[in-house]
């Protein structure tokens, strides 16, 4: 097969790829983007998207369980519910079938060739892809590795049979009676969630002390107590030691030392994720780690001159948005536009029930600087709009530097909330203090106004509150 | 409770009104008899007035720097101390509640201009204001301080578009000065970069932003008229002619060296006083003040001779009256005493009005040129630049010479060049060769 040359090669279609390459060949340089499987990566076929669909048809599905159960305060009452498991996975698989095609037009659009295949590095300038046709040679100026993640397995439960990982999760036929979630970060507990709304019986085992580790108790405060709510089982401190030796069950050490035999239909693995770092030919390149990661300086440069590397790859927080918006400042570097990262905040969202929100520093985080801060934190028991959803669960907080008002950090936790972080990341990227926003009309009825009254109660004269 | 009105007093001859220059007091302060209220600014003097009451004062008539009608309402005293007292509580508790702040109460009743008085700070004045104010300033965080220097290491805050920018340009912005919010760059900051050449501002130097609002009160205001009034209405004609002051230089120094001990040190400005009387002698009409309005040209037969003054509160004119009556030391003698009096605020407004024609002299600033502006309703003005020794060429070879440089100048609708530099010229003779000022006849 003929070799093709270019002058930027991306290799991996997911958000962080296929944005690198929209934008490049925005800024008309020759591009072509090989991608494995199908484009979106994770995201899109696998990740964000899929599981979004399926924890909105989880919450309708529980809204009218709570209905025919005649626990809503709204006076309606329903019969019986039921849901066709199928047919909300070919619901789901119609909205990322959509995408897919969806991504794939924007490149074409934009005048990306796409060779799907398997690439492998040949060395720095060259990758060899596997097409159904044969094996194309492409040769390219500058290379974007932009490989994704992968969920990380527990080696003594490894994903097969039973032993599942978030991408089985989103296609399951049918409920599982008993599913077992090890890991309490955001991907388990909103699975977890999710079936549970379904009515599978969810027990949740994390070796932590706390679900959802990495975000502070007061966050994730009204998302225990939502777990509890809907009967999820949360054992903190558990470890999971591997199957029975019959294989019937999980054999778990709780907290207080006891072992304890978990039942179940599935068990869900919800670890983590690890960088996807084999089978392209990472041998071939002589590029430094960053831990398990590939290192990346302010620009996504690799050690390697004319080798780029992004999104999962490049480490934490492996976030999509965060892919996307490396992608792009590679493209317009290699289409020589000076950049470098410069982003401020990129916020991350639990979709847990109730949602989290978070960006830039925590209180925590915020104090580790050395600053004097101060804090203003507004809960949706006082908002209007809140009360309306039947939602005031939850609460808005800013932080701020004490001395110049400046926004630090914002979170928040509530129903929805996820919205909210269009607000957050601006405030953030845009430098404010907390006379901007306090200063900013909120519209009435919303649960936005709890972010505004936030900044209020920061500079001390929170007016619903 | 009582009220005592203290009205402008008549503070001097033929002055129907006086500019308010300064209040010593504050609405609310306690005053004793003779407890100095307030300064006022006539044509040249400051004349302060005293309570004549013991009381507590309600009201204050005017803002600084405004114009006082004499006989119009000055000040208002509460003249009752217990009848005040209790006033000035429910003031207070009535703010807690309103939060708005009511001012003493016989302004409201007045109906007068109750605006004024409010907007003048108040720092001890116990009435409501101040004390809501401290209520707001409680509740509030610190004040936040804006463009306070970047620490080291610290990210510059700066929205996207203008990092944006600014990458595209190739500029650091760590290197910029951000005048927004809490120092946060903006776009006109990038301009302002771009334009000084993209250079980091010097280090240790920062921008200082913000203004200060200084009125333009008392005697800088008469000065900015006078000055006004001079530029814009007189065609001034200056010129400049040298003075080769070695021989006088000599003669000045004999005499102080063997002068009597009761009399002042003569400096430079008598010889130039008796010089002037001489050169008027011959051109009377440089000592004449032009009404123009009237357009009367008044020549003087008396020549009072202004001296301008630097001071403390800025530039005065006292006089030296009959200059043509008084010997050399007798010139010395009372242009010393007139310095002093101006210096230190003494000076009367007699003694600071009534010039026919006016000296300026920066003295041993005094520089090259200077190009002086008249004493209107006057003709003319002489100024004295600094002496230094120069070569000067005497026909065969270069010797050193103590000259000087007069710089003067004249009212040209009234006074024709011609005649202004034989003036000029006149003088310098008689400089030149001193003798010929002591000559009679």
């Amino acid at each position: 097969m003929k070799e093709i040359s270019c002058k930027l090669l991306v290799i991996g279609a997911g958000p962080g790829g296929y944005v690198c390459a929209i934008r490049a060949g925005q800024l008309g340089v020759d591009t072509v983007i090989v991608e494995a499987v199908k484009a979106g990566g994770t995201c899109l076929n696998i990740g964000c998207i899929p599981s979004k669909a399926v924890i909105h048809a989880a919450d309708e599905y529980e809204k009218l369980a709570e209905m025919a159960a005649g626990k809503n305060p709204f006076g309606i009452t329903v019969e019986k519910q039921a849901i066709d498991l199928a047919k909300t996975v070919a619901w789901k698989d119609r909205i990322v079938g959509r995408l897919n095609t969806g991504v794939a037009g924007l490149l074409k659009k934009a005048g990306v060739k796409m060779v799907a295949g398997w690439a492998r590095f040949r060395d720095g300038k060259t990758v060899e892809v596997e097409t159904e046709t044969g094996l194309q040679v492409i040769r390219a100026e500058t290379i974007v590795i932009a490989t994704g993640a992968k969920p990380m397995e527990l080696p003594f439960l490894p994903f097969g049979g039973a032993v599942i990982s978030s991408t089985e999760a989103l296609s399951l036929k049918e409920l599982p009676k008993k599913l077992l979630v090890i890991g309490a970060g955001y991907i388990g507990l909103e699975l977890g969630t999710a079936y549970a709304k379904l009515g599978s019986q969810v027990t949740v085992v994390e070796a932590l002390p706390r679900i959802l580790p990495q975000y502070d108790a007061e966050l994730t405060r009204p998302v225990a107590k939502r777990l509890d709510a809907l009967g999820i089982k949360v054992l903190v401190g558990a470890k999971a030691r591997g199957l029975t030796r019959e294989g019937d069950a999980l054999m778990v050490e709780t907290s207080d030392g006891k072992d304890e035999r978990l039942a179940f239909d599935k068990i869900l693995v919800t670890v983590g994720r690890r960088p996807a770092m084999e089978g392209w030919g990472l041998e071939e390149l002589d590029l430094d780690k960053d831990g398990l990661f590939i290192r990346i300086d302010d620009q996504c440069r690799t050690s390697m001159r004319g080798v780029f590397a992004i999104g999962d790859v490049t480490g934490e927080p492996m976030l999509a948005h965060r892919a996307m918006a490396q992608g792009e400042m590679v493209a317009e570097i290699v289409a020589g536009h000076r950049r470098n990262w410069d982003k401020r905040s990129i916020p991350a969202v639990c979709f847990t029930d109730p949602e989290i929100v978070m960006a830039g520093l925590s209180p925590e985080e915020a104090k580790k600087t050395g600053r004097e801060t101060r804090i203003g934190q507004f809960p949706f028991t006082a908002n209007g709009r809140a009360m309306t959803l039947a939602g005031e669960e939850g609460f808005v907080r800013v932080v701020a530097r004490a001395d110049n008002n400046v926004v630090l950090g914002i979170q928040a936790v509530g129903k929805g909330v996820s919205e909210l972080s269009a607000a957050f990341g601006l405030a953030i990227e845009m430098g404010s203090r907390l006379e901007d926003i306090a200063g900013s009309i909120h519209a009435h009825p919303t649960q936005s106004e709890a972010f505004q009254e936030a900044a209020l109660k920061a500079l001390g004269h929170a007016l619903h509150i | 409770m009582g009220e005592h009105v203290i009205k402008l007093p008549d503070v001097g001859e033929g002055v129907a009104e006086a500019e308010l220059v300064e209040w010593h007091v504050n609405v609310g302060d306690l005053v004793r008899e003779d407890t100095v209220l307030a300064a006022v600014m006539t044509d040249k003097a400051t004349v302060e007035i005293p309570s004549p009451v013991d009381g507590k004062v309600s009201w204050l008539g005017a803002e600084i720097g405004e114009t006082v009608a004499v006989g119009s309402p000055l000040v208002r005293l509460e003249v009752e101390g217990e009848g005040a007292a209790s006033e000035a509580q429910a003031g207070a508790a009535m703010a807690d509640g309103e939060k708005e702040a009511p001012l003493a109460d016989g302004t409201a009743e007045e109906g007068e201009d109750v605006a004024a008085p409010p907007k003048r700070p108040q720092p001890k004045a116990p009435t409501a204001k101040p004390a809501a104010g401290a209520v707001e300033a409680a509740a509030k965080p610190a004040p936040v301080t804006a463009g306070a220097p970047r620490s080291e290491g610290e990210k510059p805050i700066a929205p996207p578009a203008v990092r944006l920018r600014a990458k595209d340009a190739g500029i650091d912005l760590r290197q910029v000065p951000g005048t927004g919010p809490a120092g946060r760059i903006t776009h006109e900051d990038i301009d302002v970069f771009v334009a000084r050449g993209s250079r980091p501002a010097p280090a240790g130097l920062q921008r200082r932003t913000g203004e200060e609002e200084i009125k333009v009160v008392g005697l800088r205001r008469r000065i900015a008229e006078k000055m006004a009034l001079a530029k814009s209405r007189i065609p001034h004609i200056t010129y400049v002619e040298e003075v080769d002051v070695t021989a006088l230089e000599e003669l000045r120094g004999k005499l102080n060296a063997e002068k009597r001990a009761d009399r002042a040190k003569l400096t430079f400005l008598p010889f130039l006083m008796r010089a002037m009387v001489k050169a008027i002698g011959e051109q009377p009409a440089m000592n004449s003040t032009f009404d123009d309005e009237a357009g009367i040209i008044h020549r003087h037969a008396g020549i009072h001779i202004g001296i301008a003054a630097q001071t403390p509160a800025g530039l005065m004119v006292p006089v030296a009256r009959h200059a043509e009556a008084r010997d050399l030391w007798d010139c010395a003698a009372e242009v010393n005493r007139l310095a002093e009096a101006a210096r230190n605020g003494t000076a009367t407004r007699e003694e600071l009005a009534g010039s026919t024609i006016t000296i300026t002299s920066l003295g041993a600033l005094g520089g090259v040129v200077t190009t002086p502006v008249i004493n209107h309703p006057e003709v003319a003005i002489i100024g004295v630049n600094k002496m230094m020794v120069r070569p000067v060429w005497d026909g065969g070879q270069f010797i050193p010479r103590k000259m000087m440089n007069l710089s003067s100048s004249f009212d040209h609708r009234v006074v024709d060049g011609w005649d202004a530099a034989v003036f000029v010229q006149r003088i310098k003779a008689l400089l030149e060769t001193p003798a010929l000022i002591f000559v009679e006849g």
